[in-house]
């Protein structure tokens, strides 16, 4: 099958991150294959660059991150919702005259349109929200 | 073409659920995609008449709901269960084409679309 | 056409499993996950209306990994299958669709 995840809830704060990861996991385990991940409303706080939880915890971004290389998926972080909550990447950083960004390699920001252009080749659209 | 149900159940305001959820479906009638908006539990609030979010602070939901039917979107589901059990007024909402469904008519359209958007 | 329903909310503090259970139908699934395996309690509030639910045809599963992080090792509802995440993967391909309630 061919899935599309979107995920809603930010790292730490509430649990659909964490969950996603299993999901998405599990999915590939499977040998099912993960047509895109769509980051949106708080969600998008996972494609942060910067987080530094204390060692013994779970570095949830960084553990998207690795996912996300290990297997090239498509990972989206709908550039709306992102640039409303302060993720961003160079591009918009120099447009809208920010001293940073901090997008994550890996997670590109995009319009709702790739949630639309996934949800209508996939097998199966699974939401995660907080 | 795949069909695709947005499920959004909650209010406005309090959160941006609700309209991150119109946002997508804006967003999937403008790409001409089979999209219905259906609003269960909390999200019949979103159709409460005469909102009033302070200018400059908060963007009205109401306004982008009416904006639905520009983009092709005729018709908004509501469950009439949620709008019971809150008293909204049916009669003074803030757009004019809600079709209010019971529990069995909320099963039957979310048993007939390819994906669920849940909001 | 049935439909897999996800519930992360606990019964003891939100109407989300409630509503799930009042528009589920037979033939649907049901996974408790993340807070919402307290609904896996026999003592929560949305017992009668779950069993009525399972009486009907639905099939009800809860997080094996969520339940035991919040030390639900005992007096949780029978007919509730505990399941991994790959269990979650299965179902959802089993169903048409998924319908998060959150």
């Amino acid at each position: 099958m061919k899935f599309t995840l979107v995920i809603l809830g930010a790292p730490y704060g509430a649990s659909a991150s964490q969950s996603a990861l299993a999901f998405a996991q599990a999915a590939l385990a499977d040998g099912h294959r993960i047509h895109r991940l769509f980051f949106y409303a708080d969600g998008v706080h996972n494609a942060t660059r910067l987080a530094a939880p204390p060692q013994d915890e779970h570095d949830l971004p960084a553990s998207w991150s690795e996912l996300i290389k290990q297997h090239q998926l498509d990972a989206v972080v709908c550039i709306a919702a992102a640039l409303r909550r302060g993720l961003l990447d160079a591009t918009e950083a120099k447009r809208y005259q920010k001293d940073s960004d901090n997008i994550a390699h890996g997670f590109e920001l995009s319009g709702l349109g790739q949630l639309i252009e996934a949800s209508a080749v996939s097998d199966r659209v699974i939401t995660f929200g907080p | 073409m795949k069909s695709m149900l947005c499920i959004s159940r909650h209010s406005p305001y309090g959160n941006a659920l609700g309209r991150e959820a119109l946002e997508a479906v804006l967003a999937a009638a403008a790409f001409e995609q089979n999209i219905a908006l259906l609003l269960m539990d909390d999200g019949v609030w979103q159709l409460q008449d005469q909102q009033q979010p302070l200018a400059g602070q908060q963007k009205s939901i109401a306004r982008n709901l009416s904006a639905l039917e520009m983009f092709g979107v005729d018709t908004v589901y509501a469950h009439q269960g949620s709008a019971q059990r809150r008293g909204l007024n049916s009669q003074a909402l803030c757009i004019d084409s809600v079709q209010w469904l019971n529990d069995q008519q909320v099963r039957q359209l979310m048993a007939t679309h390819d994906h669920l958007l849940s909001f | 056409m049935s439909t897999l329903h996800t519930v992360n909310k606990s019964p003891f503090s939100h109407q989300t499993l409630a509503s799930c259970l009042t528009l589920c139908a037979s033939g649907d699934s049901i996974l408790l996950l993340e807070d919402g395996t307290y609904g896996a309690l026999t003592g929560a509030p949305t017992t009668a209306l779950l069993n009525d639910a399972i009486k009907r045809g639905v099939s009800v599963y809860a997080i094996k990994d969520d339940l035991a992080a919040r030390g639900l090792h005992s007096q949780l509802i029978q007919q509730i299958t505990a399941t991994t995440y790959q269990g979650f993967v299965r179902l959802s391909c089993q169903h048409k669709n998924t319908q998060s309630w959150y």
